[in-house]
């Protein structure tokens, strides 16, 4: 039921051309190489801005440090191998354990590479900030995210539609994702459009995404948050903007989501398969974000006194 | 009568853990029978149970950390081999048990498998390199072992009666509370932890204690092994956060227990509170347990290369860099609950200097080998082995301490891989160099290197032909803690992954085979010396093994390298210092207390996991008993006679002249 599209866009292609960079193209394209053959789909292959970035960032901090971590290993190895024991050709200074340049060079290496990399953090941080606003002509649209046990609720209030495991965006806008849990952390994360953000009860987290292309792949919950755990996945579909209208238009036909829907919902259920609903109360966000309506009531009470060791059957429950 | 225990507490219709749960009961009854038939039992009791000496305490609280690692080792062979199997379908271990599983391997790693071989080496090794004879407070010493211990069992009865935690290793709420946890696993987690964290907190004033106070004579600050400088920082960390974590249990056991609401979804509980409060101590945890690691690695590196450490004062200084910067990290572990840019920035920064002090130790460590004789025995093996792991687990760790980086790699495979990469890397690697590096000077016997070399290399290889696909895997997406797999292009990476645990059950078998090997041809692998691998520091300067009372006549430290001094000046004179003049030494006495409270506060904290007050009341009782009795003893301390000292470091002077006299032979030291 899980698809994903093989890509070949590669974060690596986005080198600023700074002098750095090019003195380590060798390790760039060799990374690129690997990451070519190992993560399409992951998150070195990015289906927009968000994860272009944030990728970008990943690889222009891993060269940087791999610029001093591969000649300090090779130094490592070269040293204990030139000064065995049995080569009587190596000086031997059984004294010598101090020398002041060696200290300050020592010193410094570390620190000019953790500047380089605080730049780096200064500058990523501000920029690929989850709640800051995407820069584009359009205006975003709007989702709410509600994570329950164990299935994710995308509510799209300006349509008034909502959907069941199944995110779908417009190509080429950012969307606006307002996220809220309806029962225990979990994460929100779809690794081919980038940053991922906590879905925790009674707050909500902003988050900021784009699909450039029309394009299928698949989020996850990055959290821990149960024995239905291993199927928060949900698809994620990113289309024209035509073919969105018309999604929206075919899930105005679903059945409503009122309260007693969203109570069916708030309980533990396993693998859940994509559904639509038509209609949605457009006050239920909130009323989740702000629990007035409260939190799911975990597994079910009633049971026989489970003397601690409670049972759920794996699958369906 | 028996709280919320009754026979559906035991595991009858899962055959796994009843089946584990049986061969490990018939494991220690024959262990029992055996001690029994062999009389063991005096033996046992007074040199082992009931001993306050630093040296058994030491060795009792590493064979708890081996055999801890072993059960945890077991659960990861467990986890790796059901990702593997479970794609696109259930694999055969169910999500409640698969859950517990990954919780119980991250607590017993870290709280019951790296921690007491941690505190075991500080325990065994800080008196003994600081010339004294004991640590501050013998007796609470022995308590706070036995506490540990207390822990451990806790958590493994957990696997016959109920059930252990299924959160994960550190519980967040409102997962952990009992809406959606009702099950005793959590309290389970919450007592063991609880116990045994008082038992590392006493362990850590004890150590903090000794070296602020109980140097010999001579051992300045500036003059201590290194370490001593890092257990020092590790202990000083375990008594500034180990509170932070007895009240955060403390909290969510009261949510728990007494439907309060600290950290629940409701009546204004705040979650993130426990979040924050937990790694606030988990983050300093990692560096009790890694600063000891790089002070054992600065042991090997000097010794193995004959040569003073280079630039101690700088490891000195970086160690309490790391010590008070590991306090200002602990955010990082949650960039991704959207703190905003500027806290981001703040901790992103402040995680990423870490590795300015962790790299001028790599280098310090370089540069120790640099003009030396580098012998390239087992301890120096994992040393090796120990600088191209960690440096790229440190590398990875800077990527991680990347805010925007670590919002495509948060809680995912790679976020796995690289915390291995480090710990198993850095600490394990440590432990095992420090196993076979001291080995001779506790047992009196050294360890088959041709195994332990078999050992390391299936260690090293299989480590990372384990890791290395899962940093592909987690930057394929994959998060952790996955019972089953729905993306069917992971597989491959996750054959090769449990390819790798093959190689490193080949490592763990070679190391239990050196283990019996050592032990049967241990009269060839004698050492008699006392200095099997020409060491530096005063632990060296002692027979192997060391008796009880450590040093005849405190020692007199008149330089860095005391042992090394000492040793230097007989070689040149061609003799040992003059015989001293034995005097009589005071010893402290055994005692139960720590043995007996710890058995009643094991039996307390399975009461209020099973909710029977009764007997929590009577264990507490029983356990606060002990100490009364305790307060109440007279004598303390016993007498050694004189003439026990000189016979006993006559023999010592014996073999070490016989020592002297083949060094003066060989020209062994420049």
């Amino acid at each position: 039921m899980r698809f994903r599209q093989g890509g070949s866009r590669m974060g690596g292609l986005h080198f600023t051309r700074s002098a750095l960079h090019r003195a380590y193209r060798g390790s760039v394209l060799g990374l690129a190489g690997i990451g070519l053959a190992a993560c399409s789909g992951g998150v070195l292959d990015p289906l927009g801005p968000v994860g272009a970035d944030g990728s970008k960032i990943l690889i222009n901090a891993a060269v940087i440090m791999l610029a001093i971590v591969i000649p300090t290993i090779l130094l490592a190895f070269w040293i204990a191998w030139h000064f065995r024991a049995s080569n009587r050709k190596a000086e031997y200074l059984p004294y010598w354990s101090y020398s002041g340049r060696i200290e300050a060079v020592v010193w410094s290496i570390p620190t000019l590479t953790v500047l380089f990399i605080a730049g780096e953090i200064w500058v990523g941080s501000h920029r690929l900030d989850p709640f800051r606003p995407l820069d584009s002509d359009l205006a975003p649209l709007e989702v709410q995210v509600v994570s329950l046990d164990w299935k994710w609720l995308f509510i799209y209030p300006q349509q008034r539609v909502a959907s069941i495991n199944h995110l779908v965006m417009p190509a080429g806008r950012p969307v606006h994702f307002s996220i809220t849990s309806a029962s225990v952390f979990n994460v929100f994360f779809v690794p081919q459009l980038g940053s991922m953000i906590y879905a925790m009860p009674g707050m909500v987290s902003q988050l900021h995404l784009q699909a450039d292309n029309p394009a299928k792949t698949w989020g996850i919950s990055a959290q821990f948050s149960g024995d239905g755990f291993s199927d928060m996945q949900f698809d994620v579909t990113s289309l024209a903007s035509n073919d969105f209208d018309g999604w929206v238009a075919a899930a105005r036909n679903g059945p409503t989501l009122d309260r007693t829907a969203y109570d069916g919902l708030l309980h533990q259920s396993h693998d859940v398969p994509p559904m639509t609903f038509g209609a949605v109360d457009p006050h239920l966000f909130h009323a989740v974000a702000t629990q007035r309506i409260p939190p799911g009531p975990g597994p079910k009470p009633g049971a026989p006194p489970h003397a601690g060791r409670e049972v759920t059957p794996a699958g369906k429950d | 009568m028996f709280g919320k225990l009754d026979w559906s507490a035991i595991p009858f219709s899962q055959p796994l853990p009843l089946i584990t749960s049986f061969v490990l009961i018939l494991i220690v009854i024959g262990l029992l029978i055996l001690v029994t038939v062999k009389k063991w039992w005096p033996y046992l009791w007074h040199e082992w149970i009931t001993s306050v000496d630093h040296k058994r305490i030491g060795v009792m609280y590493c064979l708890l950390g081996i055999l801890m690692l072993i059960r945890g080792f077991a659960d990861a062979i467990m986890m790796r081999t059901q990702q593997a199997v479970a794609i696109e379908s259930a694999g055969y271990l169910t999500p409640e048990h698969y859950n517990q599983i990954f919780t119980a391997h991250g607590t017993i790693m870290i709280l019951f498998g790296a921690m007491p071989l941690v505190l075991g080496f500080m325990n065994y090794l800080v008196p003994l390199q600081l010339g004294v004879r004991d640590v501050a407070f013998p007796t609470f010493n022995s308590v706070g072992f036995w506490l540990t211990a207390s822990g451990a069992l806790l958590v493994n009865v957990s696997l016959f009666i109920g059930e252990f935690a299924r959160t994960g290793w550190l519980p967040y709420p409102p997962l952990s509370e009992t809406t959606y946890t009702p099950g005793v696993g959590v309290d389970y987690y919450l007592w063991a932890v609880q116990i045994s964290g008082i038992g590392t907190l006493i362990t850590g004033i004890n150590i903090v204690t000794t070296i602020l106070k109980m140097r010999c004579r001579g051992m300045s600050y500036l003059r201590m092994p290194v370490f001593c400088w890092t257990a020092l920082a590790s202990c000083l960390l375990i008594v500034a956060t180990f509170p932070i974590l007895t009240a955060a249990l403390a909290m969510l056991t009261l949510d728990r227990y007494a439907d309060w609401n600290y950290f629940t979804n409701t009546a204004g509980g705040n979650p993130m509170m426990f979040v924050n409060l937990v790694w606030a101590w988990g983050h300093p945890e990692v560096y009790i347990l890694v600063l000891p690691a790089f002070g054992i690695f600065s042991e090997i590196f000097s010794t193995f290369s004959g040569k003073p450490l280079f630039g101690y004062r700088s490891m000195v200084a970086a160690t309490l860099f790391i010590c008070i910067v590991s306090m200002l990290v602990w955010l990082h572990h949650f960039f991704t609950m959207g703190a905003g840019p500027a806290v981001n920035t703040f901790f992103g920064i402040s995680s990423s200097i870490i590795a300015v002090g962790t790299g001028v130790k790599i280098y310090n460590w370089i540069f120790t080998m640099y003009g030396g004789r580098v012998r390239f025995e087992v301890p120096m093996l994992w040393s090796l082995g120990f600088i191209f792991t960690f440096i790229i687990g440190g590398l990875t760790g800077v990527l991680l301490a990347v805010p925007p980086a670590d919002f495509l790699t948060h809680n995912s495979m790679f976020l796995v891989a690289h915390f291995h990469n480090v710990i198993v890397g850095g600490v394990v690697f440590a432990l095992f160099a420090g196993l076979e590096y001291w080995f001779p000077k506790v047992f009196g016997f050294g360890l088959h290197p041709t195994w332990g070399k078999a050992a390391f290399w299936c260690a090293f290889v299989g480590f990372w032909v384990t890791f290395a696909p899962l940093y592909v895997l987690g930057l394929l997406g994959m998060t952790r803690r996955l019972q089953h797999i729905n993306i069917p292009e992971w597989g491959p990476w996750l054959y090769v992954s449990l390819a790798g645990v093959g190689i490193l059950i080949l490592g763990v078998i070679s190391q239990l085979t050196q283990l019996v090997v050592s032990i049967r041809d241990r009269d060839k692998l004698r050492d008699v010396t006392g200095d099997p691998w020409d060491g530096r520091s005063l632990e060296w300067a002692t027979p192997s093994p060391p008796p009880f009372f450590n040093f005849a006549v405190m020692p007199n430290v008149e330089g860095e390298e005391a042992y090394w001094g000492i040793k230097l000046r007989a070689v040149e004179t061609q003799q040992l210092a003059p015989e001293p003049k034995y005097e009589a030494i005071e010893m402290p006495l055994h005692s139960s207390v720590g043995f007996f409270t710890a058995f009643f506060t094991s039996v307390f904290g399975f009461a209020m996991v099973w909710h029977i007050w009764w007997m929590a009341i009577l264990a507490l009782v029983l356990a606060f008993a002990g100490f009364v009795v305790f307060a109440w003893r007279d004598k303390h301390e016993f007498e050694v006679p004189a003439e026990e000292v000189a016979r006993v470091d006559r023999a010592r002077r014996m073999a070490r002249e016989a020592f002297l006299a083949r060094l003066g032979e060989q020209g062994a030291v420049p």
